[in-house]
Formats: structure tokens, C-alpha cells, sequence
């Protein structure tokens, strides 16, 4: 066998060699090869060496101190309404069960007979329907916007290993996560498999880009838009979003005819 | 990693259940872990106690996506790595892909004092802090992911397939950063390390 390159010695030396790296022939080249074993030590050094970076310990009042820091950051605001009302968890929890009670309304009054109704209730689950129809019409366009910005988003400029800046579209996903599992358990119950799937289709794309960091390698956003692209995702949001919308509109002429 | 014990899960079952402070144990369980890692991620401990409140503040926020089988302790040492790895991206990114340093570029003695010797004499104290100079300095000569990929799998023991879920790279990709890592610490410490015999 010829020389290993640095590459193989180096994975052989971390024991990360796979079976596309390494082989029996290797480890019995560096058994009788000097050099190789030679180098296959000295990496090894120069491992230990690095990671023995001596990390100063924190004083014994630090975690006391972190958590004054971070509990400042989780206050909500004496007064006045901010985006952090928005997050808090207690929030999006009565938020998401608002929603609930009232999509569940929605979609049990689409999928129950309909017993014979006065014309007061009949507007009241008219004008119902159609606002929980605007609210998963207007999740599924800004869920679209982000896929679209995804399969075109372009690496910045400069760089050997470019990367892409997907902080815009990581927020924004964080922001619809909730909303989306929500829409989705609900149509789950409800059986409107339609919704369900889609739904159920976008939500692992947004828990991904939730938990990305704000800049990707380009090699990781193609594979992102691959997937994208695979699964037809963003056909599948447009239409199911003109779906919603048409429902909407047809809502809403019946609301005025009545 | 250590699996997620009953008392961690308890305290994230409180905290969903809206006691806010239930969240405090959480952070002074974990806080010190999560700061060894920042550390060793962007080299100073000023940032790293700002990357830690970060990544404790982004997991709050997150804390409902939490897998309640999943380990927590794994849960945030990723939100932490990834804290950091925004941090060194925006803070240094035209560092990210430089040239190994050259040898005036060598800093001042750091935290890093130590070498993998026996009973330092004077003269190998000296060496020593060279050394660790060194590593400082061949460290930051490495990009964000390189950095994170090599203290993820040669001082916290990740496998590949961890790291590469971590930091949300493919196999390949992942194997790649650990190898250039270790490329480049070699080009920087053989040289150090030859003179320290």
C-alpha cells in the first residue's frame, strides 16, 4: 500500500475513519510504516496539545449572577406592550389556546349537521369561519414568503466557504412554529387531512430553520432547497394557500348575501 | 452527555406550567458546563458569559419545542454552541478562513499555560507558555465551525453524527471541518512543539 494522504492519517490518528477511509491495509500500513506511525502520533499530540486549553473557572457567584442576568431578559415589561409580550410563554400558551377553542368552533361547526338556526347564529359562525379562514390564509402566505426566500436565497459575497445569512427568515420561522403546529393538531382532530398534511409537511422545515444559525454554509442551504424542491413544498403551500383564500372569498359573498 | 435526569425534566415540566423561576435550578445546574464550552469557543470570558445568557435566554424562549425524552443538558449545549457560533461569525468574520498566523503574531501568554509535560523546571515553564500562546493563536486561525467541530469532537467526545446534527451539517461536511481543524493546528503547533523536546 502507498503512503496514506493527510487526510486518511488524520481521521485514522481521531479513530473517525470510516469504511470509505479506512481499511485493513491502512492500519497495517502504519503498523510497519515508521513515518506514517510517526505521524499518526504526532497528530495525536498535536490534538491532545490543542485541547488542552485551560478554561478559567468561573467564580463561585456566577451562576447566581447568570441567572440575574437571564431572568432581567425574561421580565415582561412593567408597562407598555413589546414583542417580548409575544413570546413569553405564558402568552403564546393562552394565545395558542385561544386559537384552539376557536379554530376547534370553526371546524367542528364545518364538520357537524347543522341543525336548523336562527339567522342571528348562522351570521355570527359566517363571520366566524371567515376570520379563522384570514388567519390560516395569512399564515400559509408568510409561510410561502419564507420558502420562497429560501429557494432563492444566493451566498454573500467574498469568502472561500461562502455562507448565507438566513436571520430574516430564521425569525421568521420561530414565529410561525407555533401557529403552524397549532393549525395543524387542530385540522389532525378535526380530520381535514388536507390541512393536516401540508401543515405537517412545514413544520419540520420551520423547527429546522428555527434551530439554524443565523448564517449557513452554502453547501447546507442547497440541501435545504433541495428538500424544498423534493418534496414539492412550495407548490404544495400555493395551493393549499389559494384554497384557503378561495374558501375565504366565498365566505365572505355569502356573509353579504345573507 | 449525561442523560436527562428526573429532576431536570421536573423542573422544565414547572416552567412550562408557567413558574417562571422554576427556571433558575435549570441555569445553575447547566450554566457552568454551558461557559466551559463558550470558552473554548471564542477564547475570552467576557463573551462567553454573554454567549451563555444568550443561549439561556434563546432555550426559555424555546422551551416549549423541548422533546421531553431528549437529554436537556444536550438540548442546550447546542443552543450554546450555536449562540457561540453566531457570536464568532459576527465578531470575526473575516477570520474566518485566514491563513495560519505567522510566528509574530504569537500573543501574550494566556489562560493556556500549560503543555503535556512532567514537572516543569523554569526553562520549561517558558516553553510552556509558548506553547500555549500558541494554541491560543492556532485556534483562532480556525473558522467558526472548524472550531466548534474540533472542541465538539476531541474535548467534549461528540461522535461525528452529533456534531453533525449540532451544527446541522451533513457526514461529510462535518468530517471536513474536524479534518481541517486539525490540519491547521498541526501546520501551528508541530513547529512549537518540535522546539519545546
Amino acid at each position: 500500500m502507498t503512503h496514506p494522504d493527510e487526510q486518511q492519517l488524520i481521521e485514522y490518528a481521531a479513530g473517525d475513519a470510516t469504511r470509505a477511509t479506512s481499511s485493513p491495509e491502512l492500519a497495517q500500513h502504519v503498523g510497519v510504516c515508521a513515518a506514517c506511525r510517526e505521524s499518526v502520533e504526532a497528530l495525536r499530540r498535536v490534538v491532545a496539545v490543542a485541547s488542552a486549553l485551560e478554561v478559567p473557572e468561573p467564580d463561585p457567584g456566577y451562576e447566581g449572577r447568570t441567572w440575574r442576568r437571564v431572568a432581567d431578559e425574561l421580565e415582561p415589561p412593567s408597562a407598555g406592550f413589546t414583542w417580548r409580550d409575544w413570546f413569553s410563554i405564558r402568552r403564546v400558551a393562552a394565545l395558542g389556546a385561544m386559537a384552539v377553542l376557536v379554530i376547534a368552533a370553526f371546524l367542528a361547526g364545518r364538520y357537524s349537521p347543522r341543525p336548523e338556526t336562527t339567522s342571528t347564529a348562522l351570521a355570527t359562525t359566517q363571520v366566524r369561519e371567515r376570520i379563522l379562514l384570514v388567519a390560516v390564509g395569512d399564515h400559509l402566505d408568510r409561510a410561502q414568503s419564507i420558502l420562497l426566500e429560501i429557494s432563492n436565497a444566493e451566498p454573500l459575497a467574498g469568502g472561500a466557504e461562502k455562507t448565507v445569512d438566513i436571520s430574516r427568515e430564521q425569525k421568521r420561522a420561530e414565529e410561525l412554529l407555533g401557529a403552524n403546529r397549532l393549525y395543524r393538531q387542530t385540522a389532525q382532530r378535526t380530520g381535514d387531512a388536507t390541512v393536516a398534511d401540508v401543515l405537517g409537511e412545514l413544520e419540520p422545515l420551520l423547527v429546522e430553520l428555527a434551530n439554524s444559525p443565523s448564517e449557513v454554509p452554502t453547501s447546507e442551504l442547497e440541501a435545504l432547497q433541495k428538500r424544498i424542491a423534493a418534496r414539492g413544498l412550495l407548490l404544495k403551500v400555493r395551493v393549499l394557500s389559494s384554497n384557503v383564500h378561495e374558501r375565504e372569498q366565498a365566505r365572505t359573498k355569502a356573509g353579504n348575501k345573507s | 452527555m449525561t442523560r436527562m435526569d428526573d429532576s431536570d425534566a421536573a423542573q422544565v415540566a414547572l416552567v412550562l406550567g408557567g413558574d417562571r423561576d422554576a427556571f433558575r435550578v435549570l441555569v445553575e445546574r447547566h450554566s457552568r458546563r454551558l461557559f466551559r464550552l463558550a470558552y473554548r469557543m471564542i477564547g475570552n470570558e467576557q463573551d462567553a458569559e454573554e454567549i451563555v445568557q444568550d443561549a439561556l435566554v434563546r432555550a426559555y424562549r424555546k422551551l416549549d419545542r423541548f422533546e421531553s425524552r431528549a437529554n436537556f443538558g444536550t438540548w442546550l449545549y447546542r443552543i450554546c454552541a450555536n449562540c457561540a457560533l453566531d457570536r464568532m461569525r459576527k465578531q470575526r468574520p473575516e477570520k474566518d478562513h485566514r491563513e495560519p498566523a505567522r510566528d509574530e503574531d504569537l500573543a501574550a501568554p494566556g489562560p493556556l499555560d500549560t503543555a503535556p509535560s512532567e514537572a516543569p523546571g523554569p526553562d520549561r515553564l517558558v516553553i510552556s507558555a509558548e506553547l500555549g500562546a500558541g494554541v491560543r493563536t492556532a485556534m483562532e486561525s480556525l473558522s467558526a465551525t472548524e472550531r466548534a467541530a474540533f472542541v465538539m469532537r476531541h474535548v467534549d467526545g461528540f461522535s461525528i453524527e452529533e456534531i453533525a446534527k449540532t451544527l446541522d451539517l451533513n457526514i461529510g461536511a462535518t468530517k471536513n471541518s474536524v479534518f481541517r481543524a486539525v490540519q491547521k493546528l498541526r501546520r501551528h503547533l508541530e513547529p512549537l512543539m518540535s522546539a519545546a523536546k
